[in-house]
């Protein structure tokens, strides 16, 4: 056996190992997308909380805020999540289909479950927050779970998304903390941190 | 060379080298992922497994999905010993020949 054969035999190895346990077809793209998407969401939320005569009270908002404005706060939350997941989604199995993976396989279907299960309790969480009128805490409880749930989920795939979590959860504390400021730290989690991971993922393993 | 005494026959085959890498890698693999992984064709793939399977170095559970048959394969603890000594056995032989 010569030595460039054994380089060969080990690197097919690594290869296969971490192939066969981590999920890498999950595209930066996706996250510039739901970073946008989320980006346009917070600023009609400002424009709808400024339509409310509240705002120059300088008071809590999510407390003075009526059903109506409510309604229409959740609506776009939902809508950009629905936006996010469909994008992410899609450009993930475009990618998959690119490398000539599979996007359905033992991996993704392991990553997928270990965040669902922070996703589903916070979701959950979400909506028994909107039933009881407790909503100063639905901002920070997103970015909170969410946050988990990339963590959860980061072992499945690449290494960065632990720290895009990590920050998720920091940001979501901070939140909590500070009231009043919930669509800025939203903003920031859900817009600008995801614009700012999908474009480094894009550059880091796109090219 | 006596280094050669300690490669694995069982891994000789480079396909059988690469099934015991991916489950030494996870807990568990199905037999339809590992052909996607491995890029293999079915009979290729099952004579190789029934290989490590008589050297006990995989543990196999047979299951149904609906009327489906579902089998995943496991590195066994002798199997996962196997695959270290292999290893070291190649790293041995590189550092020899430096």
């Amino acid at each position: 056996m010569e030595e460039k054969d054994i380089y060969s035999e080990l690197s097919s190895i690594r290869n296969l190992m971490e192939r066969s346990t981590k999920f890498i077809s999950l595209s930066g793209l996706s996250g510039v997308m739901a970073g946008i998407y989320a980006l346009i969401g917070a600023y009609l939320g400002c424009q709808i909380i400024k339509s409310s005569d509240i705002w120059d009270t300088g008071e809590v908002m999510s407390f003075h805020l009526g059903q109506e404005k409510i309604l229409q706060l959740f609506l776009i939350a939902t809508l950009v999540l629905v936006l996010s997941l469909t994008t992410g989604v899609w450009l993930t199995i475009r990618q998959a289909n690119k490398k000539g993976e599979s996007s359905w396989n033992p991996v993704s279907r392991r990553l997928l479950f270990n965040m669902a299960i922070p996703l589903f309790t916070g979701g959950l969480f979400i909506l028994i927050l909107i039933f009881r009128g407790d909503f100063a805490l639905i901002a920070p409880s997103s970015l909170l779970f969410y946050g988990l749930a990339l963590v959860a989920g980061s072992s499945y795939t690449f290494s960065d998304v632990k720290w895009l979590g990590f920050c998720e959860i920091f940001l979501g504390l901070f939140s909590a903390l500070l009231p009043g400021y919930e669509i800025i730290f939203w903003a920031l989690g859900f817009g600008v941190l995801h614009i700012l991971y999908g474009a480094i993922m894009h550059f880091k393993y796109n090219q | 060379m006596k280094i050669f005494d300690q490669f694995d026959k069982a891994f000789e085959n480079r396909l059988r080298l690469q099934i015991m890498s991916v489950l030494v890698a996870n807990e568990y693999y199905d037999f339809n992922s590992l052909k996607e992984l491995l890029e293999v064709t079915d009979g290729n793939l099952a004579s190789h497994l029934k290989a490590l399977e008589k050297e006990e170095y995989i543990i196999i559970s047979k299951s149904f999905i609906g009327r489906k048959p579902n089998t995943q394969y496991a590195a066994s603890l002798l199997g996962k010993q196997a695959f270290k000594k292999h290893l070291e056995a190649l790293e041995n032989l590189i550092k020899q020949q430096k």
